[in-house]
């Protein structure tokens, strides 16, 4: 008897533990997939300048509510030539700032500092500015957005 | 009438054993209020109760905003200002919750602190110091997630910061980050991860772990105060403490629970004022990670590694992170083992009195910096700040333009003028009496020593303007720096 109650509790547990153990490990297992995104059209963005722009995150969940506003830097270097970068700082993530004057992007968190390319200028950063990819479709700047970037990322 | 009273006085007294006799609650909660102190156990020993005072107001106040609180990424912002502004009371709760919070943190601290003092983890109560140790994490991490609750700007980045530590572990890195989020951003499910564990994972946790504290404290006892001369012997304590505690005790129950009382009275009318005169902790602003102009920081338990990571060198800072928090908590742990037996008395451990004080004196430096946060550029600096009349009176006009490129080019937020400004690089008041024209010009355009190049960012009139006016930048009764490792001449008089 007390073997049969070992069996059918061990059974119960793991037929138990099996749908709690999948639902909580699922953000490991579900499969989320960047998509291309604009930023809207090229006018936005004149040559030689880096301005601000923000997208709606295409990984969306129903409760998302603003937190998927998303924001980013583009530079346009030359005529239909690009740097996305992402508004993250590459040492923790804080939002970093441009200022045009001085061509560098400021952290308000620990001080990194980039230049206008997003390489590494000074302060803690282990590594340049995060970069989206881009594209121009129909005269709009798009970028292939949705993971929150980090180092993981790096190459 | 007097039939009527002891009839009633029967039924009650009647009532009162018969739930006794189903429930044993008596039984159960006797022994805790007579167990015998020691004598001795004054006023160093209200903050664990104190500790606990508070967690109690953190469970209740918890519950309240419980009821009221829309965990949903959509809604917790508005949820929180609804229960600040128009909920009767409701910012009070806010209030005691958020004040209660810290000073939990605090009094823990304390308790802690005096406990490694007087090495009362010392044979049998290791694992008192144990369980203590978890729950010193567990209310770390309940803090950690009662900030994210604001969900306001602050949570917001917060996250992100621990996503990018996250990031940083080896191998698994991405799927635990992904874990922790509840996906691949800071989004809906982010919030409802952190609501599970901040309402119903570590609350139980805490009181699972409050329980076995409490249960171990009843099996060995209240230590005693140290006494120099009577190190702990394994082979000998328990029974010599039992015989001492027998002869020389107190109970529990009035005689240490009255200074309980008074502390913990007085702890919480502190509390109370605190909460009604400072009010709730935020929320900030609202959580649009497009406002981009804000200024991250972590609630006050959090400020020291906050400020801690501003100091790591980017070579080694990833391990410096990782492993750090893995060899805290692994010394914690072991030093019930390392100091099992001996000498208790904090005279006769200098050593361990050092640490103790390192610590503290380490937490509490880190914190300032952490707030007052110096490496981090000023943002509007340049922008806001006027520079001081007597640098620019009289100069030439290349020199009178180079003070308004310093402050356009946004030098000015790294370095201070007068006192004002940013105080990440080093201030500038007399920087011409250290570098020649030569060097000002090569430190600007080549940077090093943590600062930008900016010789692509500025124009060549800019950079002489600029350089101009750095080098006007000494007192008037000093000598302008000469020859680049020249030695300084005197000041003449």
């Amino acid at each position: 008897m007390f073997k049969l109650g070992a069996g059918l509790m061990g059974i119960g547990a793991v037929i138990t533990a099996i749908p709690v153990i999948g639902f909580a490990m699922g953000p490991t297992r579900r499969k989320y997939a960047n998509q291309w995104t604009s930023l809207g059209s090229l006018e936005k963005f004149p040559i030689g300048e880096t301005r601000f722009a923000t997208f709606l995150n295409p990984i969306k969940q129903p409760t998302d509510g603003e937190s998927i506003k998303t924001a980013c830097w583009v530079r346009c270097i030359s005529e239909g030539k690009f740097q996305v970068f992402a508004i993250n700082c590459a040492h923790l993530g804080c939002p970093v700032r441009w200022f045009a004057q001085s061509k560098l992007f400021l952290c308000p968190c620990h001080g990194g500092a980039y230049y206008e390319d997003g390489s590494r200028a000074a302060g803690p950063p282990p590594r340049g500015l995060f970069e989206y990819e881009w594209k121009v479709v129909d005269g709009n700047l798009l970028i292939d957005a949705g993971r929150l970037p980090g180092l993981e990322d790096s190459t | 009438m007097n039939a009527i009273v002891r009839a009633v006085t029967s039924a009650v007294t009647g009532a009162i054993a018969w739930l006794e006799s189903r429930s044993g609650v008596g039984a159960f909660v006797r022994p805790m209020m007579t167990h015998r102190v020691p004598r001795n156990a004054k006023w160093w020993y209200v903050f664990g109760s104190a500790t606990l005072m508070f967690f109690t107001i953190q469970v209740v106040t918890g519950v309240c905003l419980g009821t009221m609180y829309a965990p949903s990424a959509a809604e917790a912002w508005e949820s929180l200002r609804y229960i600040d502004t128009v909920v009767p009371a409701g910012w009070m709760i806010r209030a005691l919750h958020g004040w209660s919070s810290n000073a939990m943190v605090v009094m823990m601290a304390i308790h802690m602190i005096q406990v490694f003092l007087h090495a009362s983890y010392k044979y049998p109560r290791e694992l008192n110091w144990i369980t203590g140790v978890f729950l010193l994490l567990t209310v770390l991490a309940l803090a950690f997630t009662g900030q994210v609750m604001r969900w306001d700007q602050d949570a917001y980045w917060g996250l992100g910061i621990g996503a990018s530590i996250t990031d940083r572990i080896p191998v698994f890195g991405s799927q635990i980050r992904d874990l922790m989020l509840g996906g691949p951003i800071i989004g809906g499910e982010t919030l409802n991860r952190f609501f599970a564990l901040h309402v119903f994972i570590l609350p139980g946790a805490a009181i699972g772990l409050v329980g076995l504290h409490l249960a171990l404290i009843m099996r060995h006892g209240i230590s005693e105060m140290p006494k120099r001369g009577e190190p702990v012997d394994p082979a000998t304590y328990t029974e010599a403490y039992e015989a001492r505690i027998k002869k020389d005790g107190v109970p529990f129950h009035p005689d240490a629970s009255q200074r309980d009382m008074v502390f913990c009275g007085a702890c919480l009318i502190a509390l109370v004022v605190l909460a009604a005169v400072y009010g709730p902790f935020g929320p900030g602003g609202e959580p649009d990670p497009t406002l981009i102009d804000t200024n991250p920081r972590p609630d006050y338990p959090f400020m020291w590694i906050f400020g801690a990571v501003s100091l790591l060198p980017p070579s080694s800072e990833t391990v410096v992170m990782l492993v750090t928090p893995v060899l805290l908590v692994g010394g914690l742990l072991l030093v019930p083992f390392l100091g099992k037996a001996g000498e208790r008395a904090p005279s006769r451990r200098p050593a361990m009195v050092l640490v103790a004080a390192f610590s503290v004196i380490a937490i509490a430096s880190l914190t300032w910096e952490g707030m007052t946060s110096p490496w981090s550029p000023v943002m509007n600096a340049w922008s806001s700040l006027p520079t001081p009349g007597h640098f620019v009176r009289g100069r030439s006009p290349l020199e009178t333009q180079g003070a308004i490129v310093f402050q356009y080019a946004q030098c000015r937020n790294c370095h201070e003028l007068g006192g004002l400004g940013g105080k990440r690089g080093p201030s500038l008041d007399e920087i011409a009496t250290q570098m020649t024209p030569e060097q000002l010009t090569r430190q600007v355009s080549q940077g090093g020593g943590n600062m930008p190049a900016y010789g692509k960012n500025l124009s060549s009139a800019q950079m002489s303007a600029v350089v101009a006016f750095l080098s006007t930048l000494k007192p008037s009764d000093e000598a302008a720096a000469e020859i680049p490792g020249a030695l300084l001449p005197l000041p003449t008089r």
